[in-house]
C-alpha cells in the first residue's frame, strides 16, 4: 500500500464500528436508527470475514437455556420485525433471503432422542417452540430423510438468512440514515485522551468518535490489543458443502442431536455433526465442521469427505448430486462460547460486539439492540453482565 | 479405489505436459501423465476421435509431428513401466501427504459419471503442473443466443469431430488465434464471412525486438493470412462486433469500426449475415490447482492470473513445478520449451541426471516470452466490449445474473471486489464456477468500482477447494491416506 498523508478527520462521528461484517453492519444500523452518527471501517471489503462464509443460522433450537439462549430469543424477535420493513418494492425479508422455515432436529438413537426431548422441555419454559415428532410421522416433515432415525423435534421459529445479503442491505440502510462506510482501511490504533478511546487511526486518517465499538469478528482480539485490552476471541475453522442447484427436496433446516454438543465442545480435533439444509437458490448447504487450526487456509479433506458422509446418511437421494465448492471460514470463539457485548470498563468509550463463534449472523440483531441501548444509556433488554469483556481474567499464553 | 505411486506427476497432456512428462522419464524418472481429456494433446493438439471420418490433422495442426513422435515415445515409455498414462482422468484434489503429494482424481468424461467408477489417487514425491487455459470470453448483447460459440469451440469441434461448425461464419474477437480458427473453418468448408479483429498487426511495428526474436511466430501468421487470401476471407482490423441480431437463433451480427480512441467510429455500423459466431479474448489459464496448493500468482500483461515461476519454471512451493499456458499465455511452442525446463528441473531434484541442454533452451523461452508479451499489448480487449453491456446484458448464464446486478452489488450494496460481487449477485456460483463468466465479473466490478482489475478480483472464481464437481457419495468415501474411520484431526 503507497504511503497516503494522514488526515485528522474533520467531522466526529458519535460511534466509530470497527468491522463490516454482520455485527458491525447490524449495530450501525440500529446506531442510525436510535440517532447516532456512524462511520464503519473494515480493513477488507464489506462481509469479507466470516460473514461471507456462513449459512445464514437464526437458530434457538441448538441453544441450551442460558444467556446465548435469552439473547437468541431477543435476537429472534428482532429478526422477525425487521423481515416487514418496506424495501425496493418488496421487503427487507424478501431481499435478504430471510425464510422462516424451522428446523428439524432428529436423533438416530433413543438415548439421544431422550436428550432432545429433556432439552426441548427447558426450551419450552423460555418460551421456545419445540414439537415433538415421533419417527413414523418424520417422512410427512421431510420426504427424502432416512428412515433410520428415532424421532425428533421441530422448531417453527428457526430461521434462514443470506448473510452476506443482510450485511450488504444493513450496512446499506445505516448509509442512507447518513452513515459512512470505509472499506480496505486498516484500524493501525486508537486515539486516547488519557484512559478514555476517543476514535481510531487507519492507515489513511483519524477518526475522532464518541464511542467505538470492537466488531471485527475473528479479529476482534488484535482490534482491542491495540486499545491495550485483551479479548480472546480465537478462529474455529469451518467447512460448508455447496451443491449444484436442486428442485426443492429439503424443506426445513436439519441436523442431527449430536450438533449441540459439538457447537458446546472445547475439542480443538475436526469435529463434524450433519446440518443439511436448502436455500432460495436451490442450492444444498451441509455443514458443518469444526476444528481450532488457527487461520490454516489449506483444504482439509477428512473435514470434506465427513460433510459428506453425513450429508448422504442423513439424505441418501443426496448421494449423486454434485458438489460445487466448499466455503472455509473462520468462526471467532471465545473459552466459555458465550460473545462480547458491552462497554469495556478497562478502556472507557471501547465497545464490543464480537466472539459469537458459529452463531454470529443470527444474534447480530439482538446484540446491535443491546449495544445501541448500552451507548445511549437505556438499560438494555437482558443482562450484559455475562457477556461483559473483562470476564476473561489476565493474559494466558496465546 | 486405485493408487499409483510415482516420483512425478504432471498434470494435463498438452504441450507443456507432453513435454514435461518425456524430458523427465527420458531422464530415468518414473512419470505419471493426469489428464482430462481422453485422448493426449490438451486443447492444442486435440485429436480426432475415432471413427470420425477421413482427416489429415497434420493440415490442422500446427507442430502435429513433435506431438505424434513425443505421444509415441511416451507410449514406447509406458511399455517399459517408465510411464503411466491416466487418461479421462479429472483431478477435484492436490494435497500434500507427508513428503508427497496426493492428486486425487475421478473418472468420467461428463461431472455426472464422476461417481460411477472407483476414484484414482496418484502418490508423487514432485509434481508439474500444467494445466493450460481455457477460452476467455465476454459478454456483449446477445451473445447468449444459439449459434454464438467460443473460437476455441470452434476450433474444438473441428478438431475433435470434424464437424464443420456452420455453413456461414464470422470468427471474432481478438489475437492471432482468430486466424487459424478462421483458416481451418474454411478448409473444411465452412463459409467464413469474416474475420473481426479488434486490433491490428501492425501494432507489432512497436515490438521489433520480440518479433525479431521469434521470427517463427510471424511466420506462422502470414502463413494463415495468406491461406484466408485464398480462401476470400477478409480480416477487418480493428472492427468489433457490438451485437449478436436474431430472436430464437443467431441470424448476423452488427459490426463497427473503431477510431484511433477506441470508440466507435459513427457511420461505420453495419449487418453481415451468418449462422455461427466464433468468438475468442485470448484465454484464461486454468488455476485451480495451483491455487489449492498456494502457489503464488500475479496478473499477466494480459490481465490473466498466472502462476509465478523462476527460471526453472518452480512455483512459490516446493516441490511444485508449473508450464504452459498456467504461467502465462504463450502458445503451444513457449509451452513446450517451459515443459521440458520443468520436467528435467524435477526430474534433477530426483537426483536424475537432467541437466541437458538448458541454456538454448531458455534463451528459447526468453524469445517466446517476449514475443507473447509483445502479442498481449498488441492485441488488448477494447474498452468498448464491456462498455457496450447495458444492465439487461446476461453475463452469468448458470445463475441468470445479468450486468445489472453486478452494478448494484457495487453502487446500492457497496461490494468493492469481485468476491463480493460474486457473494451478493451469484455470478459464478453456478455449475461452471465462473468459468465463463469470472474475467467478465472481474472486469465489471473492477469499472464500476474505478479501477483496474487486480489479483483479488480473479482469485475469486479460480480459488476453490474442489476443482471439479464431485458427486457427494464420492467425497464421502474414505482416502487413500487416511483410516477409513479415523476422525482425521
Amino acid at each position: 500500500m503507497p504511503d497516503r498523508p494522514h488526515r485528522t478527520g474533520t467531522t466526529t462521528s458519535d460511534l466509530v464500528v470497527v468491522g463490516a461484517g454482520i455485527v458491525g453492519a447490524a449495530c450501525a444500523y440500529y446506531a442510525t436508527r436510535a440517532g447516532l452518527s456512524v462511520t464503519v471501517v473494515d480493513s477488507g471489503p464489506i462481509t469479507g470475514g466470516t460473514t461471507g462464509a456462513g449459512e445464514g443460522n437464526i437458530l434457538l433450537s441448538d441453544k441450551e437455556p442460558g444467556p446465548e439462549l435469552d439473547l437468541a430469543l431477543l435476537s429472534n424477535r428482532q429478526w422477525r420485525s425487521l423481515a416487514d420493513l418496506p424495501l425496493d418494492d418488496t421487503t427487507f425479508g424478501r431481499t435478504v433471503e430471510l425464510e422462516t422455515k424451522g428446523g428439524l432436529v432428529v436423533a438416530t438413537g433413543q438415548a439421544e432422542l431422550d436428550g432432545l426431548a429433556r432439552l426441548a422441555a427447558e426450551q419450552r419454559e423460555l418460551g421456545v417452540e419445540a414439537l415433538a415428532v415421533p419417527g413414523d410421522r418424520l417422512p410427512e416433515f421431510e420426504p427424502h430423510l432416512t428412515d433410520d432415525v428415532a424421532g425428533g423435534y421441530q422448531y417453527p421459529q428457526d430461521m434462514q438468512v443470506q448473510p452476506m445479503l443482510a450485511a450488504a442491505h444493513l450496512l446499506r440502510l445505516a448509509r442512507r440514515a447518513g452513515a459512512t462506510v470505509l472499506t480496505h482501511e486498516p484500524v493501525t490504533g486508537f486515539l486516547c485522551d488519557g484512559e478514555r478511546v476517543t476514535g481510531v487511526r487507519t492507515d489513511r486518517r483519524d477518526i475522532p468518535a464518541g464511542a467505538v465499538l470492537n466488531a471485527a469478528g475473528t479479529w476482534a482480539g488484535e482490534v482491542a490489543a491495540l486499545a491495550g485490552v485483551r479479548v480472546p476471541v480465537a478462529p474455529r475453522r469451518g467447512y460448508i458443502l455447496v451443491t449444484e442447484p436442486l428442485p426443492p427436496i429439503i424443506r426445513h433446516k436439519v441436523y442431527l442431536a449430536d450438533y449441540v454438543a459439538d457447537v458446546a465442545s472445547d475439542s480443538a480435533a475436526l469435529q463434524t455433526s450433519t446440518v443439511v439444509e436448502g436455500t432460495g437458490a436451490g442450492t444444498v448447504l451441509i455443514g458443518a465442521s469444526r476444528e481450532r487450526v488457527g487461520f490454516d487456509r489449506t483444504t482439509s479433506l477428512p473435514a470434506l469427505r465427513q460433510l459428506a458422509a453425513g450429508a448422504v446418511r442423513l439424505f441418501p437421494i443426496l448421494r449423486d448430486v454434485a458438489v460445487l465448492r466448499a466455503y472455509r471460514g473462520f468462526r471467532p470463539y471465545c473459552p466459555d462460547h458465550l460473545p462480547v457485548i458491552g462497554p469495556d470498563p478497562r478502556a472507557p468509550g471501547l465497545h464490543h460486539a464480537c466472539g459469537h463463534e458459529g452463531a454470529g449472523i443470527g444474534l447480530s440483531l439482538g446484540t446491535a439492540r443491546l449495544v445501541t441501548q448500552s451507548l445511549i444509556g437505556e438499560p438494555p433488554e437482558i443482562d450484559l453482565r455475562p457477556f461483559r469483556p473483562d470476564r476473561f481474567g489476565p493474559e494466558v499464553s496465546r | 479405489m486405485t493408487e499409483h505411486l510415482v516420483d512425478l506427476a504432471v498434470i494435463g497432456a498438452g504441450p507443456a505436459g507432453l513435454a514435461a512428462a518425456l524430458a523427465a522419464a527420458e531422464a530415468g524418472v518414473r512419470v505419471a501423465v493426469v489428464d482430462a481429456g481422453v485422448r493426449p494433446g490438451g486443447q492444442f493438439w486435440r485429436s480426432p476421435a475415432p471413427g470420425a471420418g477421413p482427416f489429415r490433422p497434420a493440415t490442422l495442426h500446427h507442430g502435429w509431428h513433435w506431438f505424434t513422435s513425443t505421444d509415441d515415445r511416451l507410449t514406447e515409455l509406458a511399455g517399459t513401466g517408465r510411464v503411466l498414462r491416466l487418461a479421462g482422468h479429472h483431478v477435484w484434489s492436490v494435497q500434500a501427504a507427508g513428503d508427497q503429494w496426493a492428486v486425487h482424481c475421478v473418472l468420467g468424461a461428463e461431472p455426472r459419471q464422476h461417481g460411477t467408477s472407483a476414484p484414482v489417487t496418484v502418490h508423487a514425491r514432485r509434481l508439474v503442473l500444467a494445466t493450460g487455459a481455457y477460452d476467455r470470453q465476454l459478454p456483449f448483447p446477445g451473445w447468449d443466443l444459439p449459434g454464438v460459440i467460443t473460437a476455441g469451440g470452434a476450433q474444438a469441434l473441428l478438431k475433435g469431430n470434424l464437424v464443420v461448425a456452420g455453413q456461414r461464419v464470422i470468427v471474432a474477437g481478438t489475437g492471432p488465434f482468430l486466424l487459424p480458427v478462421a483458416d481451418g473453418l474454411a478448409r473444411h468448408g465452412a463459409r467464413v464471412a469474416a474475420v473481426i479483429e479488434a486490433n491490428s498487426p501492425l501494432g507489432f511495428a512497436r515490438f521489433p525486438g520480440a518479433v525479431l526474436g521469434a521470427t517463427g511466430k510471424l511466420g506462422e501468421a502470414t502463413g494463415y493470412a495468406g491461406r484466408l487470401l485464398r480462401h476470400r476471407v477478409a480480416v477487418h482490423h480493428r472492427h468489433v462486433v457490438l451485437g449478436a441480431l436474431g430472436t430464437d437463433r443467431l441470424t448476423g451480427v452488427l459490426v463497427g469500426r473503431l477510431d484511433r480512441n477506441g470508440r466507435v467510429r459513427a457511420g461505420t455500423e453495419r449487418q453481415i449475415d451468418c449462422d455461427v459466431l466464433a468468438v475468442g479474448w485470448g484465454f484464461t489459464p486454468q488455476l485451480e490447482l495451483p491455487l489449492q496448493l498456494g502457489c503464488a500468482t500475479h496478473l499477466d500483461v494480459d490481465k490473466s492470473l498466472v502462476v509465478t515461476v523462476d527460471d526453472d519454471q518452480a512455483t512459490s512451493v516446493a516441490g511444485v513445478w508449473a508450464a504452459g499456458e498456467a504461467t502465462g499465455v504463450g502458445g503451444a511452442d513457449l509451452a513446450t520449451v517451459e515443459g521440458r525446463i520443468a520436467g528435467l528441473a524435477a526430474a534433477a531434484s530426483l537426483g536424475a541426471d537432467a541437466v541437458a541442454d538448458g541454456r538454448p533452451l531458455r534463451r528459447r523461452r526468453s524469445s517466446l516470452r517476449g514475443f507473447a508479451s509483445a502479442m498481449h499489448q498488441v492485441y488488448p480487449i477494447p474498452d468498448i466490449v464491456l462498455e457496450r453491456c447495458s444492465d439487461e446484458t446476461l453475463v452469468c448464464r448458470c445463475e441468470e445474473v445479468d450486468a445489472g446486478s453486478i452494478r448494484r452489488a457495487v453502487v446500492d450494496l457497496g461490494a468493492t471486489e469481485a468476491r463480493t460481487v460474486k457473494l451478493l449477485a451469484r455470478p459464478g456460483m453456478g455449475w461452471c464456477q465462473g468459468r465463463v463468466c469470472g474475467f467478465a465479473t472481474a472486469c465489471l466490478t473492477a469499472r464500476h468500482t474505478g479501477r483496474a482489475v487486480a489479483e483479488p478480483d480473479l482469485r475469486a472464481f479460480a480459488d476453490r477447494s474442489i476443482a471439479t464437481p464431485v458427486p457427494l457419495g464420492r467425497l464421502a468415501a474414505p482416502l487413500a491416506d487416511e483410516q477409513p474411520d479415523g476422525d482425521g484431526g
